[in-house]
């Protein structure tokens, strides 16, 4: 987490930028679809950062605001026949709403607890979507979401997404890089020094909080519109759990590390169920990797590659 | 300026603080001293909100603030160093001042205001004062002890505060680097014009800071005056200070 943004860490980001516009004219449907998806989870696994990296704080619900933004929109969308631009803002300010609500109960604790109570709230919404058949298609999911035409068409969605996701991006590393950032990595490295500068800590958490579960909705309301449908599963703790190994294997010391995260971890799933249909065995190992050699996760691990290269030189 | 009136603090059954009546009086610098267990940081965390008194209360130029969070004490103009060492280690020496910076100017809401090179200049000027301009980029964490006990200080002076609270500012200290901290706690409170309320061990840094002493012993007060007052109470020479004279200048 440094101050400003080193040169090479610039030049990374727009090599990035440049790769992923020019992906559309590969012509390939399965690139394009892989893509999109990585982008949206990427997306996730940042916003999820904001709780894990800069609060100091691990959620084990974070899909259930990545489940409240996706099902907003598509209830708005399909249901309800709103336009595109309403029916996103809608989802958005509902999932940031949901968020503000739960926050306020999440951060009178910490640690265990904090998790606890995050996995509570995120099974209640999963429980809502489960349940309440006549609105969100319970089990059967809430299929066939109407996405407006003109993103209707596999290289426009994926710029949609693109654009979105870049723009939530920036929109976050902006945050993050704030007076609140800061004084966040504060409340985190010594919550009771914060508070003894003039900090209201729990306040603090709270807006991490809403932040995070914002963004969250952000990527929810894109996937749900990529899928043209919304899940179950999209609000199940084990979704929370995937966005947090993500962000582990990311690095949750560094913005964009959960990024390269979500990225790595949606490539090697695809690829290990083309071989076999034991990725969760897979994933079992990558997590104790992650925890016995990589507590950094990637972002660290490139980070002592370079500085070791730069020692040896 | 400060005041407290009958504060009692219990531990489940243990009296840590007994019916104390303080009074800290605008410019001066109030010594409190007493043996290890007499309740001195006690007393410092009822004043600045880390704990609530059982019983009794603590004003602040007339205004209850017992009761009161920490950080909104610190915003009234009190700030206080710790006794152990309360810095944020993965931070940078920079980065520790710049957020009491931030949180004394209200900006630690800004979600747009870029941290980077924020009160540059007030946190290298509160950085010279304590002598870590040197140390400027280094991390916390891996700053002599010495040193950081010199981040703390400047960490509460960047708060702003009228009155500052020391509990044991030399703590830990070598010989220069308590005299040093000495003359640093002397300047920085007179061109300040400052408050102090501080605890210490050690006699000889007592009588050089202090000009009024108070005893606490056991939860209670003893006595208060001046440093030659206090040095003459019999009393207190057996409790407390004819150990603690000897050891000091052994």
């Amino acid at each position: 987490m440094t101050d400003a943004m080193t040169r090479s860490a610039m030049a990374g980001c727009l090599i990035s930028l440049a790769l992923l516009i020019s992906v559309p004219l590969f012509q390939s449907a399965y690139l394009i679809d892989v893509v999109t998806e990585i982008l949206i989870y990427a997306l996730f696994a940042l916003s999820l950062n904001v709780i894990i990296g800069y609060s100091g704080n691990v959620s084990f619900g974070h899909a259930a605001y990545f489940a409240i933004g996706g099902y907003t929109n598509a209830i708005l969308l399909t249901s309800h026949g709103w336009a595109l631009v309403p029916s996103f803002v809608t989802s958005i300010l509902v999932t940031m709403i949901a968020a503000g609500f739960v926050a306020y109960f999440c951060t009178r604790l910490t640690n265990i607890y904090f998790a606890m109570l995050t996995l509570a709230f995120s099974m209640l919404v999963w429980a809502i979507a489960f349940k309440w058949r006549s609105v969100t298609g319970g089990d059967d999911g809430f299929v066939g979401i109407r996405v407006p035409e003109i993103i209707n068409n596999r290289a426009h969605f994926y710029y949609f997404t693109l654009i979105m996701v870049t723009a939530a991006t920036t929109l976050l590393w902006f945050i993050c890089h704030s007076a609140f950032g800061r004084t966040l990595v504060a409340v985190r490295e010594n919550a009771t020094r914060a508070g003894f500068v003039g900090v209201n800590t729990r306040l603090m958490r709270w807006w991490a909080f809403v932040v995070a579960g914002t963004f969250a909705g952000i990527a929810g309301a894109i996937f749900g519109m990529f899928h043209r449908g919304m899940y179950v599963e999209s609000a199940f703790w084990t979704q929370s759990a995937t966005v947090l190994i993500m962000t582990l294997l990311g690095g949750m010391f560094s913005f964009f590390g959960p990024a390269i995260g979500a990225a790595t971890l949606f490539i090697l799933e695809r690829i290990t169920n083309e071989y076999t249909e034991y990725w969760p065995t897979v994933l079992g190992c990558i997590l104790l990797v992650i925890l016995l050699f990589l507590p950094d996760g990637l972002a660290g691990l490139a980070r002592k590659v370079r500085s070791y290269v730069a020692g040896s030189n | 300026m400060l005041e407290t009136h009958d504060l009692h603090k219990h531990f489940d059954g243990f009296k840590a603080i007994t019916a104390i009546n303080f009074k800290l009086i605008e410019g001066e610098r109030h010594a409190i001293i007493g043996p290890n267990g007499a309740g001195k940081t006690t007393f410092f965390n009822l004043i600045t909100g880390h704990l609530q008194p059982s019983a009794g209360e603590v004003r602040y130029k007339g205004d209850l603030i017992s009761g009161l969070p920490p950080y909104r004490i610190v915003k009234l103009g009190l700030a206080r160093s710790f006794q152990r060492i309360n810095i944020y280690p993965r931070m940078t020496v920079f980065q520790n001042v710049q957020v009491a910076l931030i949180a004394q100017n209200n900006q630690h809401l800004h979600f747009f205001t870029r941290a980077h090179n924020l009160y540059k200049e007030e946190t290298e000027d509160l950085l010279e004062l304590v002598d870590l301009l040197g140390e400027i980029q280094d991390i916390a964490g891996e700053l002599a002890y010495g040193k950081q006990k010199q981040l703390e200080l400047a960490i509460s002076l960047a708060a702003n505060p009228r009155v500052l609270l020391l509990d044991e500012p030399t703590a830990g200290m070598s010989p220069s680097e308590t005299a040093e901290s000495i003359r640093l706690i002397n300047d920085i409170t007179q061109s300040r014009s400052l408050t102090l309320l501080f605890t210490e061990h050690d006699m000889s840094v007592v009588f050089s800071i202090a000009d009024r002493i108070s005893v606490l012993h056991h939860g209670e007060i003893l006595a208060s005056g001046a440093p030659d007052e206090v040095r003459k109470d019999v009393e207190v020479r057996r409790v407390y200070l004819g150990e603690e004279v000897g050891h000091a200048s052994a």
